[in-house]
């Protein structure tokens, strides 16, 4: 039997590794967009683990609105994505640093 | 609970609102370039029928809808009004800016007519379901109206970094639900109440919990270290939209404080006190010094934003009903001084010019003397100087941080406030003792001029009578 | 009722505004209907009050409006307390504020010439003026109508306000400036005593309500505050709230402000610096009567204060050759006559004279600027000379306002007047005496200054230049209407309201009077109608006094003058050092100038130079702002631009508070 604290170790890690690669990554604005993927991804198997283990079923309904979003997030993400790349020819996170100060 | 027809009166305004969204995205189909000034009045007269309906709707007591995930009370239903009035300012504001620069397209009223959707639904959340669908949808129009402008090198460089920044804050707040619908089995706000009240911080799971949902809110206000999006966001956004998320995006952000901090969450209010407090002398510290080695305008009133989240957290973290009051006086305040400050640099943004550097403000008063004499009412009030009404919020908000014993809080928060008073007080030595590159008068819109009219009397009349508004508040917190 | 007592107040603030911000839209006569409107409203208005007190049975209103905030448990509120006092005050300030609107058309017409060409200030100063003068208004009615003391402050500073900015009209002109400054700098010596009265009121009885802090009063009587070695509560702040109106009311030593407020315009001199303004000291005074009744000492300081002001200031009258410092130095001397009637308890007689003094006085202003008119603006009476052929209008209401002045029996100034220096003969206060006798010698220098100057202006031989003579005429309507309207009340107010005042009691709870203090009680004892009391008037030393100066002033400045026309300037020679003093006016400016205004600039230098240049500046002030722009300079590069360092910045935030929880 797995238990939940096996769940949210799992999903721990997967939001760990999430938000790692968002930091350390300092190359392609995709592997960004991956790594939000990645992170709510994380979220779902907490809402599920939570949801079976509690017996109730609403935390699942959860994760369709979360999947939902995460669609329309993704979309629009790559939509900037694509006027960013059209503006300067790269998509390399080092070179994001036109406003600072 | 079974699906009653009741409830779709209960949410008549969204629906509203959301029927004038999809109707100017039809059609904006069918107008050529000439006719496009009818998105903009379709949009107003929306913004005003909904703003109508929330009005009738009001009343003393509280609806709880749609299986517990969507309240109506009075609290909600002063800050819709507000978001909707704001929503009609930036409107009338913006037009002159985005016609001149062929933005003035259908897209654009739809993106913030649904965003303002999404703040009516964050107003009105009773679950977390409730709170972060309309959190979404608000977030998700902003990342493309920061990058409206497909041009513009700093927009998209905004858009983007606001997006992953922002994508980020919202997995922290959905990491922080799943631990709270784990220690307690539900995401309604009253159900999630119901078991802290009785468990306390007992369960670790409901610690981790409260820690990421509270950085999901700091985020969404940009207090101090989950700022860093503001600056960049608020420099290479157009001024509308800047105009637009400063304004009542910081409304609903404090309603979603509100509604999980203090309904759902108000028994750790011993818990979250502290973390607001950090946070609060953070963004207190860090923005007022900040903005002070700032020459652009837009960054440095980002960086001006940043002190006010803090006092707004110093009226939260007092955790008293006067706390709570003078936090809720101070978000209104802020959001008016914010959409007359940013409106008057939109409109002045015509003719080529674009409004970025502090230098580009000087000698305004001769061009035109009544927006001079706006925008310095929105700095004096933003800085905190009697009769504005700047100055009564701090007040009111200090009050509240003396009388539960915190007075060492206050002096930080007064020291830094006479620090951010320079900046302040810099861009009205611009506005009057220096003389414009360009003196040629400027011509602008009556309605524009109305509106920013009615926006400064706003904020000098409720200096000298604050009692209505504040009553308001009061009573908002008092039940 | 509160609603037509907010309508009373906001009228003429709603000229002053609009007067104000759009005198160019408007235009000037935009500007002056829509001020008298205003102000005409609330005239009308108050005198409805009036009459509703006097015929009707209009009720006392004491409420609040409105609560700005609270502090501490003290509310800071706006409200209205109105009773026969303030609806008194009202209709005196609005009926005298009405007219002098009418009369300011007249005597500002022109007054573009007082202005260098082209400057900036000059542009719509007529529109500005009218605003000036309802926001006046406005301010005075807040003063008088308040129920609490934030709001009496508020008025108190207001109309202090008005009138800096009113001495300093012609900015253009160093002298105003000048008076303006001194005026601004006199009153914060005053202000800063009434606020501390008002600050000690809230300490002690935790309210700034008048009648919560009437109510509790008695309590304090026996109070003692550890200050000088320890003082009654109530003489404090009695005291420090007298302070305060000595600033206001012009008193010694804190007077010097009011002679050199000349500067400004003369319908202002009426309104503010004799009719209206001056007085709020006095209303004050009577208003607080529940606590000056509670100290004898403080009385007695009043009582002195007020009779050396209206002897001494009397004097200087007669050597003043500026014909509106004249009428100034007359109204301080009357000041000190109202003042001394509070000293005395008889609240009610420094009030009676305050409203005839107001109109009598505001009558003598403005025949002094019907003069200047004529004269274009030259103000030396030694250029004057027979002018009651050319303007007999101005001269008769000249002639009635100066014989109410001198208390002539059956004028309205006789009654009140007389009806002091009765109650001060009866008062048992400490220095009764003393101030008894400089008030009733002082009525012969009144007749002498009054009518020195009367003579000097209408009768003998004209002395003015060929081409203002060519010149002289009556002077249009605008301006001797409002003459003729207050010569009428000048002459009939006191028969008409002396009984209810002094002997029937008809201002009834607004005042307090204790009883062994009560004065007026000998005077309503043996009242036998008005005239008898004309007739016991005639039989007194006041009379006899005012009647040998009339005589002497006559013989002087009418029949000597005639024969030897420098008999003034010989006269003036003649007193010698006398006169100097004089002149000098008891060398009050010149002490100020050197010990206050010296001393304050070398103690200013020494500071600046040794604390604020070295330290503060040097150290604090520019330290810090040094210190704060390089931290500035330096913090913002963690804003470094990089979106992994942002995300970083999110998570370090978010490690440390869960450390901080999870682990603590």
């Amino acid at each position: 039997m797995i238990a939940l604290s096996d769940y949210l170790l799992l999903a721990g890690l997967m939001f760990a590794i999430a938000v790692a690669g968002i930091f350390i990554n300092r190359k392609n604005v995709i592997i960004l967009l991956m790594c939000i993927e990645l992170m709510l991804l994380a979220v779902n198997i907490n809402f599920v683990a939570f949801s079976h283990f509690l017996g109730d079923t609403a935390g699942q309904v959860f994760v369709f609105f979360i999947l939902t979003v995460a669609a329309a997030e993704a979309a629009i993400g790559l939509a900037i994505l694509v006027i960013l790349f059209r503006g300067r020819q790269t998509i390399n996170v080092d070179e994001l640093d036109l406003l600072k100060g | 609970m079974p699906f009653e027809t009741a409830f779709l009166a209960t949410v008549l305004p969204e629906l509203i609102l959301l029927a004038t969204a999809c109707a100017v995205l039809v059609l904006d189909l069918y107008l050529n370039d000439e006719q496009r000034g009818w998105n903009h009045n379709l949009a107003i007269l929306g913004l005003a029928a909904t703003l109508g309906t929330v009005g009738l709707l009001s009343n003393n007591g509280v609806t709880i809808a749609f299986s517990g995930s969507f309240i109506r009370d009075p609290f909600g239903d002063l800050l819709k009004g507000i978001i909707l009035i704001l929503t009609i300012f930036t409107f009338v504001y913006s037009r002159d800016y985005m016609r001149e620069r062929g933005l003035w397209v259908g897209e654009y009223h739809v993106l913030v007519l649904f965003a303002t959707l999404g703040m009516l639904i964050m107003v009105s959340a009773h679950s977390f379901l409730t709170l972060y669908l309309g959190l979404e949808l608000l977030a998700l129009c902003l990342y493309p109206l920061v990058a409206f402008d497909r041009d513009s090198k700093p927009g998209a460089e905004a858009a983007m970094k606001y997006f992953v920044l922002g994508a980020l804050g919202s997995g922290m707040l959905l990491y922080g639900i799943s631990m709270l619908y784990g220690a307690t089995g539900s995401f309604g706000f009253a159900d999630v109440a119901e078991v802290v009240n009785a468990e306390g911080l007992e369960n670790k799971i409901l610690v981790f919990g409260l820690v990421f949902v509270l950085i999901g809110v700091a985020f969404k206000f940009g207090a101090v270290p989950f700022h860093m999006w503001l600056p960049d966001v608020y420099q290479g956004a157009p001024m509308p939209v800047v105009l637009f998320l400063a304004s009542a995006p910081k409304i609903a952000a404090f309603a979603m404080a509100t509604r999980i901090l203090i309904d759902s969450l108000g028994a750790l209010q011993a818990d979250w006190g502290e973390i607001l407090m950090i946070l609060a002398i953070l963004s207190i510290g860090l923005g007022n010094v900040v903005a002070i080695a700032q020459t652009n305008i837009k960054r440095m009133l980002a960086y001006s934003t940043i002190s006010h989240v803090g006092f707004i957290f110093l009226g939260l973290l007092a955790g008293t009903q006067e706390g709570y009051a003078a936090a809720m006086f101070y978000t209104v305040v802020y959001a008016l001084m914010a959409a007359g400050a940013f409106g008057v640099l939109a409109m002045i943004s015509i003719n080529g010019l674009e409004v970025e550097q502090l230098d580009d403000l000087k000698g305004l008063n001769d061009r035109d003397a009544w927006l001079a004499a706006m925008l310095a009412l929105m700095m004096f009030s933003m800085a905190g100087v009697p009769p504005a009404v700047g100055f009564f919020a701090k007040l009111l908000v200090l009050d509240a941080v003396v009388s539960v014993g915190l007075t060492w809080l206050a002096v930080v928060a007064v020291v830094f406030s006479i620090i951010g008073a320079f900046y302040y007080l810099r861009v009205i030595k611009l506005l009057y003792f220096d003389k414009a590159a360009d003196s040629t008068p400027l011509r602008l819109a009556g309605d524009a001029k109305i509106a920013i009219t009615v926006n400064g009397l706003a904020v000098l009349l409720l200096g000298i009578f604050p009692a209505s508004l504040l009553g308001i508040c009061n009573a908002a917190f008092s039940g | 009722m509160a609603f037509l007592y907010l309508l009373i107040v906001l009228a003429p603030l709603a000229g002053a505004i609009g007067a104000g911000f759009f005198s160019a839209r408007l235009g000037r006569v935009g500007a002056h209907r829509m001020t008298i409107l205003g102000v005409g409203i609330s005239c009308a208005l108050s005198l409805a009050v009036l009459a509703g007190f006097i015929w009707g049975d209009l009720k006392v209103f004491n409420d609040s409006i409105y609560t700005w905030m609270i502090a501490d448990g003290i509310r800071f509120e706006i409200g209205f307390l109105v009773d026969r006092l303030t609806a008194l005050m009202m209709a005196t300030v609005t009926f005298v504020s009405f007219m002098v609107h009418i009369y300011t058309i007249g005597y500002m017409a022109d007054d573009e010439h007082n202005w260098p060409q082209g400057s900036l200030a000059g542009k719509h100063s007529y529109q500005r003026f009218f605003s000036y003068i309802s926001l006046f208004t406005f301010s005075m009615l807040m003063l008088v109508m308040s129920n609490n003391f934030i709001q009496l402050f508020f008025g108190w500073e207001a109309v202090g306000l008005v009138s800096y900015l009113l001495i300093g009209f012609w900015a253009t002109r160093e002298s105003a400036v000048y008076a303006n400054l001194k005026a601004f700098l006199v009153n914060r010596v005053g202000d800063f005593g009434f606020i501390l009265g008002i600050a000690a009121v809230g300490m002690y009885f935790n309210s700034m309500n008048y009648s919560e802090v009437f109510a509790q009063a008695p309590q304090f009587a026996d109070t003692q505050v550890a200050i000088l070695g320890g003082v009654s509560l109530m003489t404090l702040i009695c005291i420090l709230l007298f302070i305060g109106a000595m600033g206001k009311s012009a008193q010694v030593p804190l007077h010097v402000w009011l002679p050199d407020s000349m500067e400004g315009p003369t319908p202002i001199s009426a309104l503010i610096h004799a009719a209206t303004m001056v007085t709020a000291g006095i209303f004050m005074v009577a208003r607080m009567s529940p606590l000056y009744e509670l100290s004898t000492t403080a009385l007695s300081f009043v009582l002195i204060i007020g009779a050396v002001t209206a002897f001494f200031m009397g004097l200087i009258g007669l050597v003043q050759n500026d014909i509106k410092r004249v009428v100034a130095y007359s109204t301080l001397s009357q000041l000190g006559y109202m003042v001394a009637a509070l000293g005395a308890s008889a609240y009610a007689a420094g009030i009676f004279h305050l409203m005839t003094h107001a109109f009598f006085k505001a009558l003598l202003f403005l025949a002094a600027g019907s003069v200047i008119i004529a004269m274009h603006h030259d103000q030396d009476i030694r250029n004057m000379g027979g002018l009651w052929k050319k303007m007999p209008i101005t001269w008769l209401t000249a002639l009635v306002g100066s014989l109410a002045l001198i208390a002539f029996p059956g004028f309205s100034g006789f009654f009140s007047k007389d009806a002091i220096i009765e109650a001060v003969g009866h008062s048992q206060v400490f220095g009764a005496h003393f101030a008894w006798i400089l008030l009733t010698v002082g009525a012969l220098v009144t007749a002498l200054y009054s009518f020195r100057m009367y003579y000097l202006v209408f009768h003998g031989k004209p002395r003015m230049d060929e081409h203002t003579r060519s010149h002289l005429h009556e002077t249009p309507w605008v301006v001797t209407g409002p003459l003729i309207a207050l010569a009428i009340p000048s002459i009939f107010i006191g028969w008409f309201t002396v009984e209810p005042l002094l002997v029937s009691n008809w201002l009834g709870d607004a005042i307090h009077v204790a009883h062994e203090h009560d004065s007026l009680h000998a005077l309503a004892e043996h009242w036998h109608g008005q005239m008898a009391f004309i007739e016991h008037g005639m039989h007194g030393w006041p009379f006899l006094l005012a009647m040998s100066g009339l005589g002497l002033a006559t013989l002087i400045w009418w029949f000597g003058v005639k024969l030897m026309p420098n008999l003034d300037a010989l006269l003036q020679r003649a007193g010698g050092p006398l006169t100097r003093i004089l002149q000098d006016k008891y060398g009050f400016d010149d002490f100020n100038q050197r010990v206050f205004a010296g001393g304050g600039l070398g103690l200013g230098r020494l500071f600046w130079n040794a604390g604020d240049q070295v330290l503060i500046d040097g150290a604090v002030v520019n330290g810090s702002a040094r210190s704060v722009g390089r931290l500035a300079g330096q913090v913002r590069w963690l804003q470094s631009g990089l979106l992994y360092h942002y995300a970083m910045a999110m998570i370090v935030g978010l490690v440390g508070l869960l450390t901080l929880y999870v682990v603590f």
